[in-house]
């Protein structure tokens, strides 16, 4: 019983870090197409911002609540850039993207390395944060329950705009039919902008939460990347619901490999069951049929 | 006249919605078959259905042979051919290399990977059927609009498909490019079964043999131009529509 | 689709390559340059690096291939090279062993492990013929069931790019946690390659030729699968898919062919790389390294023939030539050829030498009678 709640708890918990890693993409892969290589660059750029805000700040509570919307704003604000200088030119060539934002990506890791120094750095975790808790029988970190209730938020908040606001019902129209929400007055260069804004910020937030669990390095990004791509990938295209579920269902399944054999088969583990997936279902999870969202 | 291919009650819905309800059509040999309706009507998705691409409920036939739930290619070696509404034809290679291509479906792994010394008479034949022969070195992506269509229709032609359907096959074309692909279709139609879907009322009533109104998912009215013409439920359906448009253009 | 036709730019020198003769003259100068100038003027350790840099070209004809021509962006071509070169270094360090150590002596790096049982995998590799065989025909069968599984259900585009890299990724993670391939530091120190010392410059010298005879007979073989209908065929497949299964062609098959070919290419250039350079280690064959392997194609013209072999030899001399002395600056160097090359040059360098050149290709002669 205890093995079984702690293993749904690591499933959980590796999928709440996937899930944040793999909202942004979500959006601006699922959504809009666009392959960002830099995306685990932003993400490393997240992790650098809690750093930079606890040298400043010091107290590592006030610093993580400034930090989390500091690095929201600078992963957003770098994907502005990014889609206004290159991508908005290539959008017409999603693989050509992925190879350019992979250039992206290597700039801005030696960038960090300039700037940071190669070796890892350290981001206290919050008082309030630290020790665990018990659920169940099993002793449950702190750290690891904010980020699945930031997960859940994230995901929450993503579904809200993209239902309720006038931005994200923007957003909705131009992926559904980029001629007719042209048509209909919509400027899809500024929703597109938009997406880009959002998805690349939440890879900010979701660097901010990595600094809880694990140290920081230029590297940082990269290592998440390929497996919120996967997310992404067997989730189906366009889907927010596909993102959560396959974010959950790869962490579970990670975490069953892991416990069973080595963490190194868990990699392959989880790579033949996604290829054998994609044979039952090729467009992933849930497909895009009616074009609709969240 | 013997039917070539038969289709029989065929049902094709996304999530819920039937945008083919129970269709039956007959397509026969030395007919041009027009295939119309309004927007929506479910012309398109019967033939996606016909050619392997949308999944649908019912049955085709073709020369005894049941073709449902067979894979596209294998739908396509069975004779029957399709273009597109946008033609689809291989714009870095040249009009040779396009029609060399469609020609070789059947061929060998070893000839595939041998070079092409010659061009395959029937190739050359084609080329001077669609009016190409002079453009065969031209890349297909710098053909104009309409020999881009014929080049998709001499693909078929090649291939040895002795059913073409036809998707809007003269969209944007002129008068003259007009005439000439209804000379050709009938060219075509001697010895082969050619369907064509088409908006365009003046072509049909200058080119069909037969016409097949689709209204809603289903089969509307069927016989000749003269026969469909003077039905009143497809004039009501044309009509309709046509009011319809006029309406929202005030709006 | 880009207004430019990659590849299909012609100049008056392509025009001339094209003929019999010209093709049996850029073999015959490439031939002389590889075997005869390079030896006579470059250092024995110089030698070495061209070597080295051969091997990184073999590889490049093979994505030139699966990606120029077929449109597969391939980010995983480390899979392929790292299994030739994991099972190369796996007969060497045998025979090492057994050389040394007589019969039952298991390689050294497994006495440092603790390892005292040869594992029963490691066992046939004792056998030069069954390594060459395994070389040849592992990799590029596991390339076509992996081909198949995905193409057959027309995953493509970046979703394919995307599993590849992922491949990569878990390839790399794979080889670390087995203690009995050596682990992190993979497998290194060969003295023995079929029985000649690797320490004698002559040896080093001899896998110099055959690493250039590889690569010519690599890029002669993707000259033919470019120059034949398959080649036509591939071209189709890449630039509308769907439109050629309508004409009857499966084109899961298409692609499969081109993708084992890059496979095969890659892992025999794997097989090559290891007793020149001494070491292969999952460092050199993860996710960052295979996606390297794509600078010097895109360089040098992801659709030309002999655009990724320039370039991969480009990109790794000014690799050896700059990383060490400017690390940083080198890597900025790496990021901004990506975005200016791709983005302004999608055609690299040979696309550049056709700007200017008019469209033309030669009239095929009419057959007779079929």
């Amino acid at each position: 019983m205890d093995l079984l709640v702690g293993q749904l708890f690591t499933g959980l918990s590796t999928g709440s870090i996937l899930l944040l890693a793999a909202l942004g993409l979500s959006l601006t892969f699922g959504q809009m197409g666009v392959v960002n290589m830099a995306h685990g660059e932003f993400i490393m750029a997240g992790c650098y911002t809690a750093y930079v805000v606890q040298q400043v700040v010091g107290d590592a509570g006030a610093s993580l609540l400034i930090a989390l919307p500091a690095g929201f704003l600078v992963g957003g604000a770098m994907g502005l850039v990014l889609e206004a200088l290159l991508i908005r030119r290539l959008y017409h060539r999603p693989l050509d993207t992925l190879l350019v934002t992979f250039g992206v990506g290597l700039i801005l890791q030696q960038a960090a390395r300039d700037v940071f120094g190669a070796p890892a750095v350290n981001v206290s975790v919050p008082e309030a944060l630290r020790g665990g808790v018990d659920l169940l029988g099993v002793t449950v970190p702190r750290t690891r329950l904010f980020i699945m209730a930031l997960a859940v938020l994230s995901v929450a908040a993503v579904a809200l705009v993209l239902r309720f606001t006038p931005a994200g019902r923007r957003i909705r129209a131009v992926v559904g039919n980029r001629d007719l929400a042209e048509t209909a007055g919509i400027s899809s260069r500024a929703v597109d902008a938009g997406t880009f804004f959002i998805g690349s910020g939440l890879a900010g937030v979701a660097g901010v939460a990595l600094t809880l669990i694990g140290s920081t390095s230029p590297t940082t990004g990269q290592s998440y990347l390929v497996d919120a791509f996967l997310v992404v990938v067997a989730g189906g295209l366009g889907r927010i619901k596909g993102a959560v579920v396959a974010a959950v269902a790869l962490g579970a399944l990670q975490a069953v490999f892991e416990t069973y054999s080595t963490a190194s088969l868990a990699k392959v583990g989880v790579f033949v069951v996604i290829v054998v997936f994609l044979q039952l279902r090729p467009q992933g999870l849930f497909t895009l049929r009616t074009r609709s969202l969240a | 006249m013997s039917a070539v291919l038969t289709c029989k009650n065929i049902e094709v819905s996304f999530d819920g919605f039937k945008a083919v309800d129970g269709v039956d059509l007959e397509l026969a040999r030395g007919e041009v078959h027009f295939l119309i309706g309004p927007n929506g009507a479910g012309k398109t998705t019967l033939v996606d259905a016909v050619t392997g691409l949308a999944p649908y409920a019912g049955s085709v036939v073709k020369d005894g042979e049941e073709l449902r739930g067979k894979k596209v290619h294998h739908i396509a070696r069975k004779g029957i051919g399709r273009t597109f509404q946008t033609a689809a034809v291989f714009e870095h290679l040249t009009v040779a290399q396009n029609l060399d291509i469609a020609a070789g479906a059947g061929r060998s792994a070893l000839s595939l990977l041998r070079r092409r010394r010659r061009l395959p008479a029937v190739v050359v034949d084609t080329m001077d059927r669609i009016g190409l022969r002079d453009a065969a070195d031209t890349p297909a992506g710098t053909l104009a609009h309409g020999q881009k269509q014929w080049l998709e229709i001499g693909m078929l032609l090649v291939g040895d498909a002795d059913v073409l359907l036809l998707d809007e096959p003269i969209a944007g074309m002129g008068h003259d490019e007009r005439d000439t692909t209804g000379r050709l279709l009938h060219d075509i139609a001697a010895d082969r079964a050619v369907a064509v879907v088409e908006h365009d009322m003046d072509f049909m009533r200058a080119f069909a043999d037969r016409v097949t109104v689709l209204h809603a998912g289903a089969v509307l009215a069927s016989g000749s131009v003269d026969e469909v013409a003077a039905d009143p439920r497809v004039q009501e359906v044309y009509l309709g529509t046509a009011k319809e448009a006029a309406d929202a253009a005030r709006a | 689709m880009s207004t430019r036709l990659p590849g299909s730019e012609r100049t008056p020198m392509t025009r001339f390559l094209d003929t019999r003769l010209g093709t049996w003259t850029g073999f015959a100068a490439a031939a002389l340059v590889l075997f005869g100038l390079a030896p006579l003027v470059l250092s024995g350790f110089r030698l070495g690096l061209l070597a080295q840099f051969l091997c990184y070209a073999i590889v490049a004809v093979g994505i030139g291939l699966a990606w120029g021509r077929g449109g597969m962006l391939t980010l995983g071509q480390g899979v392929f090279f790292g299994m030739g070169a994991y099972l190369m270094a796996m007969h060497l360090k045998m025979a090492d062993a057994r050389f040394e150590g007589g019969p039952g002596a298991v390689p050294d790096f497994m006495e440092l492990a603790g390892i005292r049982e040869l594992p029963a995998y490691w066992a046939p590799f004792a056998s030069p013929v069954f390594t060459v065989a395994a070389i040849l025909v592992l990799p590029t069968a596991f390339a076509v069931l992996l081909g198949l599984a995905v193409f057959k259900r027309r995953v493509k585009g970046a979703y394919f790019a995307i599993l590849s890299q992922a491949l990569a990724g878990a390839f790399a993670i794979l080889l670390i946690g087995q203690q009995s391939l050596g682990g992190f530091n993979g497998l290194s120190r060969f003295r023995y390659f079929f029985g000649f010392t690797l320490a004698d410059p002559a040896n080093q010298r001899m896998l110099y030729f055959i690493a250039a005879a590889v690569l010519l007979a690599v890029v002669a073989v993707s000259l033919q699968l470019r120059r034949s209908r398959y080649g036509e065929l591939l071209v189709a497949v890449r630039d509308a898919e769907e439109r050629v299964r309508f004409l009857g062609y499966d084109a899961a098959n298409v692609k499969v062919v081109a993708y084992a070919a890059a496979a095969l290419f890659a892992a025999v250039a794997g097989a090559v790389f290891v007793p020149i350079v001494g070491i292969i280690s999952p460092a050199s064959i993860g996710i960052v390294p295979s996606i390297m392997f794509l600078l010097g194609v895109a360089i040098g013209g992801r659709a030309s023939l002999v655009g990724p072999v320039v370039g991969a030899l480009v990109v790794a001399w000014a690799q050896t030539a700059l990383s060490e002395q400017f690390p940083s600056a080198w890597t900025y160097a790496q990021g901004l050829l990506f975005i200016l090359v791709i983005a302004l040059l999608p055609g690299g360098l040979a696309s550049a030498a056709a700007l200017t050149k008019r469209f033309r290709t030669k009239p095929t002669p009419v057959e007779a009678a079929a």
